[in-house]
């Protein structure tokens, strides 16, 4: 892993064409998430409002917790972003208007967003809303770069088929910020460009109502009907051998065995942490994290083990390490396998999850802790998964601060000693080996 | 007697182009799969040099779909490949990346731009954003609804609509090449080399076992198509009426002699609402025609033209 710390050098002149520390920017479902994203290092952080965001699934901001939210970010100097990255239909229109007004007023400091007219009504209606073209724009090239430089964006979100040397090219011609996504689930297609949901479950893709169709199962066949357009009489028609398997009733051919894995876009997720160097050296502005869906133990510790690489990276560009246990950890709460995208080759038959998937993450978030008592070694703990007593657990925190312990007795805030935390929320005492802070996480092995 | 709206088709060849107008088309659309997206065949700049005249003798027009996700590879020679597209005098170039308008503002200012970028075309203020840009078209997203695509002309008095009347769609486009990958994860590396528009691929979804969706790949990925074929004929009244610039058929994957029916039969339904609007109706033995034409496992539908969208 390390030879790509030796070979970047050459590769992009041995020049950093930045030299501000790169952004880490991380996803936040909702307001719990996005306070876990920024304690654990995110400097800025994205989220989706009630409307005009492609994931409508997902918990959504209202201004109200939006608000909280900047200030949460605030006391960390950080950042909320709004994605507003639908391609809107005529009556989404008329809100927009007021909703970037709002946006402005709450205090974001970004919206992504994909479609024109939500960009020009920004620049329009809302000047402190920087506006960040999405990732939903599929740009590819430096030219596009500059197009939208010139429509006064001052930041763009790469396609995820931009290669490393792609970005160093755009990054030669133009001088905008560019934010590319580092680590999380992706679109097989280029974004934007997929209406699988809207034609298997009439749900529109481009509006936030995407159902992965991508990494459902299909089989391939090629069709094995003759083409009757070429045949000129019935006599022919019988002389035919092409026509043989077709009056058998063979009208097409399987490209699969049974018992083979069948057919899927499903891609890998990606994962840069072995190529931090790379992403600064050839100037990426903003490393992104995908994942407005994923879990808080997913978000704060990804969003944990970058932040620690790109800050060793940074003060010690030379002696950069890339740490096994930085890969460790991120696997623990990570359940996909991962590749680098298009990143430096493009995506091959390795690249897929035929296979069946999802097994869950290999730990869970148990417990977060919301006090200590420095005195006594006891820790206040609100529970957030079962566990009891006998439980293998690991505590971590921001920094990388990190020890395992075994659960001994637990109690009740009453001081009733319990057979397990069963409850969600409830506060439960116990006794830890280390000094633990107010929002450490407590992790369990799943079975 | 009214304006009558263009009868577009894309070709694949300088023998569909004239076959085509033959049968009553307005106007084509050719490219090459470096700067266009799924086209029907490869027409390079000589032969589309040679459509010129037969487009003109026919009094029609030819478009050029440059409409391509390009990659900074593609740019070194966009400008010369565009000034030599306005030399030949083309009557417009089709374009979704923004690296094109800004090539022809630099290279070749005369040519009209058409903005078509598929599903992301959705709505009358961005069509405005685009107009303003220099854009004299926009080329609706097939995923809209009639009521979204009636009202386009009120909002776009002075640019020019065109919607897709007929034909399949593109439903999925990626640049990982998934059918070569799957042939090669389940061991049929000897299945790699032929994964075009001949094969004649298709995915079947687990529960949808009905429906076959084309797939094929080219320079540009894996491109994955609607298991029907919109047709809106019985409804083209409502098109008419709307004041539509364009209508579009999609000729991929389908035989000259199939398009050329469905060209000579919208032929005659736009000839009969221009020469007495108010007289119009839809014709049932015209969808006969078509009927005759169609594959019987693609089915013939109003795509998303009275389907209710979640989101």
């Amino acid at each position: 892993m390390t030879n790509t710390t030796n070979t970047r050098i050459r590769k992009y002149n041995g020049k950093r064409n930045r030299l501000d520390k790169p952004e880490l920017l991380a996803p936040a479902g909702n307001l719990e998430k996005l306070k876990f994203a920024v304690h654990y290092g995110a400097d800025a952080v994205y989220i989706g409002g009630q409307k005009y965001g492609l994931r409508s699934n997902a918990d959504n901001f209202t201004f109200e917790e939006m608000r909280e939210g900047v200030q949460f970010a605030k006391k960390y100097g950080a950042k909320v972003f709004v994605a507003t990255n639908i391609y809107a239909h005529n009556e989404d229109i008329a809100g927009i208007e007021a909703y970037l007004l709002k946006l402005q007023e709450v205090g974001i400091a970004a919206i992504i967003a994909a479609d024109p007219v939500i960009i020009e009504t920004a620049q329009r209606v809302a000047p402190l809303l920087e506006v960040h073209v999405s990732t939903q724009q599929s740009i590819a090239n430096w030219q596009t770069v500059q197009f939208w430089k010139e429509e006064g964006a001052p930041r763009v979100v790469l396609a995820r088929e931009t290669s490393m040397d792609e970005i160093a090219e755009m990054k030669a011609h133009v001088d905008v910020e560019i934010e590319a996504f580092i680590h999380g689930a992706m679109c097989s297609s280029y974004s934007g460009r997929c209406t699988l949901s809207n034609h298997f479950t009439d749900r529109d893709s481009n509006r936030g109502g995407c159902c992965q169709s991508c990494r459902w199962k299909y089989d391939l066949f090629e069709d094995d009907r003759p083409d009757l357009t070429k045949l000129v009489s019935e006599e022919e028609a019988a002389q035919e051998p092409a026509l043989q398997p077709f009056k058998l009733g063979v009208t097409q051919l399987p490209l699969f065995q049974e018992q083979q894995n069948q057919f899927t876009m499903s891609s890998k997720d990606l994962c840069m942490i072995g190529h931090l160097p790379d992403l600064v050296d050839v100037g990426v502005d903003s490393f992104k994290i995908e994942g407005r869906m994923k879990s808080i133990h997913y978000v704060a510790t990804v969003v944990n083990v970058y932040r620690q690489a790109i800050d060793s990276y940074m003060a010690d560009p030379d002696h950069y390490q890339l740490k096994p246990e930085w890969i460790e950890e991120m696997n623990k709460a990570a359940n996909r396998p991962v590749n680098t995208g298009f990143f430096y080759e493009e995506p091959d038959h390795e690249d897929h999850i035929y296979e069946p998937e999802e097994k869950a993450a290999p730990y869970d978030f148990a417990g977060l802790v919301v006090d200590y008592d420095a005195d006594t070694c006891m820790a206040t703990i609100q529970q957030r998964n079962h566990f009891k007593p006998g439980a293998e657990i690991e505590f971590f925190g921001p920094n990388g601060t990190f020890f395992k312990q075994t659960v001994g007795q637990i109690w009740d805030t009453d001081g009733n000693e319990l057979d397990a935390a069963r409850h969600p929320l409830q506060l439960i005492r116990m006794k830890v080996e280390q000094p633990v802070h107010y929002f450490d996480m407590m992790r369990k092995k799943n079975r | 007697m009214t304006t009558k709206p263009e009868l577009l088709i894309t070709a694949g060849s300088l023998e569909e182009v004239e076959r085509f107008l033959k049968a009553g088309a307005t106007a084509v659309i050719v490219g090459e799969s470096i700067y266009g997206m799924r086209m029907p065949g490869q027409m390079t700049l000589a032969d589309i040099e040679l459509a010129m005249p037969i487009v003109r003798k026919y009094h029609a027009k030819l478009y050029v779909a440059v409409n391509n996700i390009l990659h900074n590879d593609a740019l070194k020679d966009l400008p010369a490949y565009l000034t030599a597209i306005e030399r030949i005098g083309v009557d417009a170039v089709i374009y979704g990346d923004p690296a094109v308008l800004m090539t022809i503002r630099s290279s070749a200012p005369s040519l009209k731009l058409h903005w078509n970028a598929e599903m992301t075309s959705t709505n009358y203020a961005t069509a405005r954003y685009w107009q303003k840009r220099g854009s004299s078209r926009i080329v609706l997203a097939r995923e809209l609804n009639m009521e979204q695509v009636l009202e386009m002309k009120q909002y776009l008095p002075d640019m020019e609509v065109e919607v897709q009347v007929h034909g399949m769609t593109n439903i999925y486009h990626s640049k990982r090449h998934l059918v070569q990958h799957y042939l090669r994860h389940t061991g049929q590396e000897e299945e790699t080399a032929k994964v075009g528009r001949d094969r004649k691929l298709f995915l079947i979804e687990q529960e949808r076992q009905e429906e076959k969706f084309p797939v094929y790949e080219d320079e540009n990925g894996t491109h994955i198509m609607s298991s029907d074929d919109m047709c809106i004929l019985e409804d083209l009244k409502l098109l008419l009426d709307a004041g539509l610039d364009s209508f579009k058929i999609e000729g991929l994957f389908k035989s000259a002699a199939y398009n050329e029916e469905v060209i000579r039969v919208y032929r005659e339904a736009i000839d009969a609402y221009a020469a007495d609007p108010s007289g119009y109706a839809f014709r049932p033995e015209w969808m006969e025609r078509i009927r005759l034409v169609q594959d019987p496992e693609r089915e013939l539908s109003f795509g998303f033209f009275y389907k209710e969208q979640m989101y």
